[in-house]
């Protein structure tokens, strides 16, 4: 059931396992995340995703199993990885009192950012934060955190950006032009994003492949077209909805 | 865009303090209340010392020594308060989970907790100590070199706590953040700030002197009261404070590899 694994992958995982005690959150998983494209990670709630992000940002220790980003062992080489990669959360959040430009300069600073002045004010523009930048964190808007937050997940240009839930909370018009603003991103620059998100439209829209994730396994995986067509549905959401309820097409369920 | 890793960077370190000193900038009560409580003990004790010196010939001897002890004790007490307090704002701003994805190493976390930790106390402290000379005509800086090793000392001594009390906090939650206000109060009796070890009970006494402090304050008293500067309880600090210190760095990072473990960098609570 794993997405077939080849030179392509900027994240191959193989018989990942996290266990908390006697709960088993994520249940010997494996899959891979092409280069280039957008991958969703999806599933009910406890289903393994964040869980599976944190193991792919080294910020969890992977009970068993093993991780690997561009081609390298992300538990060994963690820190030269981390530069090549970034992250966003609407449920992590950044130093309230802090302003927007004084976030993103201590961020700029912890990825060693050349020209950290022009590159802020360069993402202030594409993201629209420029009258926000002298205001305090903790005065903003939840779509202008998230705005924020995706700034600074972008600050180091990543060439892979794993996001959870990147416009959850958002009206559909910011959660839009969060949308077209990483659909852009990657066109430019080529870069590679894993999602985590419950929005089906927004997975249907950005996804070239989704991981379909189940009480912490990969249950099915695919195109957003060949999951649909392979369990006879109209849209993901309805797919969505079929795995969480456990009702698997024949091929799947076999 | 991408910068090639550096195992060791004063840039990353540089990034943690500026973001502490963006916070201190933007809140004048966390500058208030580091100067606010050494400069409360410091007036305390020298009106103890006005009545003691015409009641006491211990204090007569030597007016400064009560004065001394307190704004020394308060240099480890802060210097532990400093790194807890500071690690703990990023787990209030539930700020850990980014910091931990870029690539900081929690070494250079720690040299950043130790960085804030020396600022705030040179605040509080140094603030308390300039307002002694007006207000009691003490000057703590006339204990002259000494007070440098007696302050390293102690503030390492500080670091050492303060750094087990932030593993200890991220490893239990902000449940158990009161650990950062009482742990140091729990060795203060041993540590022979106001009364010499000999005051102690014999089977405490072998306890006070494993304690880096206990030395300091020795040595603080034979330098007021006798005027000379016993090396051997500076030698005996310093060595104590290498075991110290190694031991709250390898807490420090234990704990923070069972934080990794247990997916605590992401779910910051009590």
């Amino acid at each position: 059931m794993s997405l077939s694994i080849n030179e392509n992958s900027v994240i191959e995982v193989h018989q990942l396992h996290k266990n908390f005690d006697q709960v088993n959150a994520v249940n010997g998983v494996s899959f891979s995340v092409q280069r280039g494209v957008t991958t969703a990670l999806l599933g009910g709630n406890g289903a393994g995703k964040t869980t599976i992000i944190a193991m792919l940002l080294g910020l969890l220790l992977p009970s068993a199993g093993r991780i690997t980003i561009f081609g390298e062992d992300m538990l060994q080489n963690r820190y030269r990885l981390l530069h090549r990669m970034n992250f966003s959360s609407p449920y992590v959040d950044l130093p309230q009192r802090l302003t927007v430009r004084q976030n993103l300069t201590v961020y700029g600073h912890l990825y060693r950012l050349p020209n950290l002045g022009e590159r802020i004010r360069q993402l202030a523009v594409d993201l629209n934060l420029t009258e926000l930048l002298d205001r305090r964190y903790g005065k903003l808007s939840a779509g202008q955190k998230t705005r924020v937050s995706l700034a600074k997940s972008l600050l180091n240009e990543p060439e892979l950006l794993l996001l959870d839930e990147p416009t959850a909370s958002l009206d559909p018009d910011t959660a839009d032009a969060i949308r077209s603003h990483l659909e852009q991103y990657q066109q430019r620059t080529g870069a590679s994003i894993l999602l985590a998100s419950h929005n089906m439209a927004e997975v249907e829209r950005m996804s070239a492949n989704i991981i379909m994730l189940r009480q912490g396994l990969v249950v099915d995986t695919g195109s957003p077209t060949e999951l649909i067509t392979r369990y006879q549905r109209n849209s993901m959401e309805e797919v969505f909805i079929a795995i969480a309820r456990n009702h698997l097409p024949l091929t799947v369920a076999t | 865009m991408t910068t090639p890793d550096i195992k060791f960077s004063p840039r990353r370190i540089g990034a943690i303090v500026l973001r502490h000193l963006y916070l201190m900038r933007s809140s004048w009560p966390r500058v208030l209340e580091m100067i606010y409580w050494p400069t409360v003990q410091m007036v305390l004790w020298g009106f103890i010392t006005l009545f003691l010196k015409g009641n006491s010939s211990y204090v007569a001897q030597a007016s400064g020594i009560l004065l001394s002890a307190v704004l020394l004790w308060d240099v480890l007490f802060r210097g532990q308060l400093g790194i807890a307090l500071v690690f703990m704002e990023e787990m209030w701003s539930r700020n850990l989970g980014h910091l931990f994805v870029s690539p900081l190493r929690p070494y250079e976390m720690v040299i950043s907790l130790i960085l804030m930790s020396l600022i705030r106390t040179l605040i509080g402290i140094g603030g308390a100590a300039l307002v002694a000379i007006p207000l009691f005509h003490y000057n703590m800086f006339d204990l002259g070199l000494p007070l440098i090793a007696f302050f390293l000392n102690l503030i390492i001594m500080g670091w050492a706590i303060g750094l087990t009390v932030a593993g200890i906090v991220l490893r239990y939650g902000l449940g158990a953040e009161s650990v950062a206000w009482v742990a140091v109060f729990a060795i203060q009796p041993l540590c022979a700030i106001y009364y010499p070890v000999a005051t102690l009970p014999g089977w405490l006494q072998p306890i006070a002197w494993s304690l880096p402090a206990s030395h300091v304050f020795e040595g603080m008293r034979e330098l007021l009261l006798q005027h000379t500067f016993n090396t051997t309880h500076l030698y005996w600090a310093m060595a104590l404070n290498v075991i110290y210190l190694t031991a709250g760095i390898a807490a420090f990072l234990a704990y923070f590899r069972a934080a990794r473990q247990r997916g605590l960098l992401l779910q910051i609570g009590e």
